[in-house]
């Protein structure tokens, strides 16, 4: 097998994988979600022990991936630069914890979901999808409005 | 509850070897707000791979609903409002999208190779959850409805 079918596959079973998990831990139930963030009524701490287990164990695992020269197969590991705290950083945490918060949703379980076949769920994707798309073109529209003042300034 | 917090256990660890695995094989982090959003955009030049991992997950979401239909509470799901539904997803779209990364971004890979972005955007994103859900419930009484 060449190495970008065996990229695929590797891709695929891990999107298996990811989502059997998601589903097995309970995280694609909104109530269970909904619980973990009501401190002051029915708390529930299943979500704790998911993301505690899933980190945890990438804290010995990511270690010894990182101490490698390069991923098994691509030339280089692709991690995150950026290092600033800034604004968006924030303020994108924000609007993603309240939408979380009102759907018991977040990506994965979401998309996972989709397998139930509902209505409310398909919804709740195309939304997302929209907010991501849209928010990227606003983004754009941003960037060259600032880059045509910078280039009429000088 | 015990039994809640074991199944939790399980799940995560299966979550926590996915990514690794796409770690160790192709060099990146899992964060499936960016895995999707770049697979909808048709000049993205990873949207191969990220369309693959997110039929990954489809195929996974079909199988729990063969083997463990637990997994998935249809009547509570259908009983959800549309319009609140919508909120969420517009809400989740735009603030994954802006904070670059969700729960399995931030919250797993960014947390294992300690970042502090991630570290801030994941207590950021549950405080505001939290937030949201006290003053849906217990401030506004809207319990039937979140």
């Amino acid at each position: 097998m060449n190495t970008s079918a065996m990229r695929l596959w590797v891709v695929f079973v891990s999107g298996v994988l990811f989502s059997v998990g998601l589903g097995l831990s309970g995280m694609t139930q909104p109530v269970k979600v909904k619980g973990f963030l009501d401190f002051f009524g029915s708390f529930d701490p299943t979500l704790l022990a998911v993301i505690g287990s899933a980190t945890g164990l990438n804290v010995i695992l990511f270690r010894f991936i990182l101490r490698r020269p390069a991923p098994i197969l691509e030339e280089k590991f692709s991690l995150p630069t950026k290092k600033e705290v800034d604004r968006p950083l924030v303020l994108g945490a924000v609007l993603f914890g309240m939408g979380w918060g009102i759907g018991g949703f977040c990506p994965g379980p979401a998309l996972t979901s989709l397998a139930s076949g509902t209505w409310t769920v398909l919804i709740f994707v195309i939304a997302m999808a929209a907010g991501s798309l849209g928010y990227l073109f606003v983004e754009k529209q941003m960037q060259s409005a600032k880059v045509s003042r910078e280039s009429k300034k000088s | 509850m015990l039994q809640s917090l074991m199944m939790g256990a399980i799940g995560g660890t299966m979550i926590g070897l996915s990514v690794a695995i796409m770690l160790l094989f192709l060099g990146r982090i899992t964060g499936i707000s960016g895995i999707f959003g770049g697979a909808l955009i048709p000049t993205d030049g990873d949207r191969l791979w990220r369309a693959v991992f997110v039929l990954g997950l489809l195929v996974g979401g079909v199988s729990l609903w063969w083997l463990y239909p637990t997994a998935f509470p249809v009547d509570a799901l259908k009983s959800m409002s549309w319009p609140v539904v919508v909120l969420a997803g517009l809400l989740v779209g735009v603030g994954t999208r802006m904070g670059s990364g969700c729960t399995s971004g931030h919250g797993i890979c960014g947390l294992a190779r300690f970042s502090v972005r991630s570290l801030v955007a994941t207590v950021t994103f549950i405080l505001a959850g939290a937030a949201t859900v006290f003053l849906a419930r217990h401030v506004l009484g809207l319990k039937s409805l979140i």
